[in-house]
């Protein structure tokens, strides 16, 4: 199977890779640029664990196909911290105890930044909706939805 | 498996027309399940996203014209649109999570012709039409014309969908659409149902489409709504009418997640819920 060539920006930096055309953009992440922060649950778009943004609009990357990323900007959890500094997001987690196996964990990170990217003071209600689609089996989800609304609130004091 | 990204609807028609075994990609968000579950092996996958005008709205004849690969997210964040029509944003918009709505497309919701489809009912009630490419040229069509059985449709070899066009929503018009599902988010119609209605001045109904999705194999329109609403104001006998009209018009499966005598009472739940949205839209009332 002929592979194709793939030119994208990710987390800032350019990249190129060769895929096969039904390889979806998780199993380049995962496989081809050794960048395994976003996990495969589901499969099917249904858990969110692998999502990442896609010129800035957050979808799961197992329900994108490699070579539609060429020309975009994707960024995933690896692009989330800024060297050793932590984002707040990932810091009110840790504060709140919002992980436990920790599979689900990038994506919901991701999702939550998406979201105060948008809206930097949701609701209890309107960050539940938005978190819909990232499914945990283990540490439940009022952790995690006080941990964003957390965050939320550091972010908007320091911006 | 070959990929190709077409810049013109003449290049998709081309790889799609000389190749039964091809698949376009849009939202991906069906497509990808189906190819991963080995449902499909296609030849070949068209993605349409790089063609002129398949991601961008466009106002056309006082309607709005919605290219094929616009995701529902981008419909949702078009204010104008919502203003014209709600009902057809908030179907658009019920349809799976945040991430899915960053993809996923009422092209492609419509073309998959399941019967539970949410943003179908709305486009039906909304008399939105479907622009067809082809190795024939281009047609309209309306969009209840479209799917034909669950997971057929009636475009043929080589045809693709190009855009949605909602039409001028006439003064004193609105619309709105309501599903019934178990949980409140993240899952599939049991019963759904479009209404779209225009009044005079004093508020009384003029116009009206009535249109039920997940209650028979493709989405049904209600054929008599009209007669029962027109000239009403929607008082308690026009409802009951009109709950009994879609009631007796949902031919519904049993199965797991609801009867046919509860499918078809919801029906007429529905429609009066949707049309009393609808009607305060209309007026003014509710925005």
């Amino acid at each position: 199977m002929s592979q194709i060539h793939v030119k994208t920006i990710i987390n800032g930096d350019a990249s190129e890779f060769l895929c096969a055309a039904d390889e979806t953009l998780l199993d380049v992440l995962r496989d081809r640029l050794d960048l395994t922060g976003s996990k495969e649950g589901c499969a099917s778009g249904d858990c969110g664990a692998c999502s990442v943004t896609m010129d800035g609009r957050l979808v799961c990357a197992c329900l994108v196909l490699g070579a539609e990323a060429d020309g975009t900007e994707i960024t995933t959890i690896e692009g989330m911290a800024t060297g050793e500094n932590l984002h707040p997001l990932q810091q009110a987690f840790l504060d709140h105890a919002a992980l436990q196996c920790g599979i689900c964990t990038p994506g919901f990170l991701v999702a939550a930044k998406s979201l105060l990217e948008r809206n930097p003071d949701p609701t209890e209600e309107e960050t539940r909706y938005w978190l819909a689609g990232n499914l945990c089996r283990c540490t439940g989800y009022d952790k995690i939805v006080r941990a964003v609304l957390d965050a939320a609130k550091i972010m908007r004091e320091t911006a | 498996m070959q990929f190709q990204s077409p810049l013109s609807v003449e290049d998709a028609v081309a790889f799609l027309a000389d190749d039964q075994n091809a698949r376009i990609l849009s939202g991906g968000t069906d497509l990808l399940v189906r190819l991963r579950l080995g449902h499909i092996a296609p030849s070949k996958i068209v993605d349409i996203k790089k063609i002129e005008g398949m991601r961008s709205i466009t106002r056309e004849d006082g309607g709005f014209r919605i290219g094929a690969a616009v995701s529902g997210a981008e419909m949702n964040e078009n204010h104008d649109l919502y203003l014209a029509w709600p009902g057809v944003v908030e179907a658009a918009g019920l349809i799976g999570s945040t991430q899915i709505q960053g993809r996923a497309t009422i092209v492609g919701n419509l073309c998959n012709a399941g019967p539970a489809a949410d943003s179908v009912p709305a486009l039906v009630a909304a008399s939105a039409t479907a622009r067809i490419a082809g190795p024939s040229g281009v047609r309209d069509v309306l969009v209840q014309d479209i799917p034909i059985a669950p997971g057929q449709t009636s475009l043929k070899i080589g045809e693709l969908v190009t855009s949605i066009f909602l039409p001028a929503q006439p003064v004193n018009g609105s619309d709105a659409y309501l599903r019934f599902i178990p949980r409140t988010e993240m899952d599939i119609a049991v019963v759904g149902c479009g209404v779209s209605l225009k009044l005079d001045s004093a508020g009384t109904v003029v116009q009206a489409r009535v249109a039920l999705g997940a209650v028979a194999p493709t989405v049904l329109l209600v054929e008599n709504a009209a007669e029962i609403l027109i000239g009403t104001q929607l008082d308690d006998d026009a409802l009951s009418a009109l709950a009994e009209a879609s009631s007796s018009v949902a031919n519904p499966i049993d199965d797991k997640r609801g009867t046919i005598a509860f499918r078809k009472d919801v029906s007429g739940v529905l429609t009066c819920r949707a049309a009393k949205i609808a009607y305060s839209r209309a007026k003014g009332t509710v925005k």
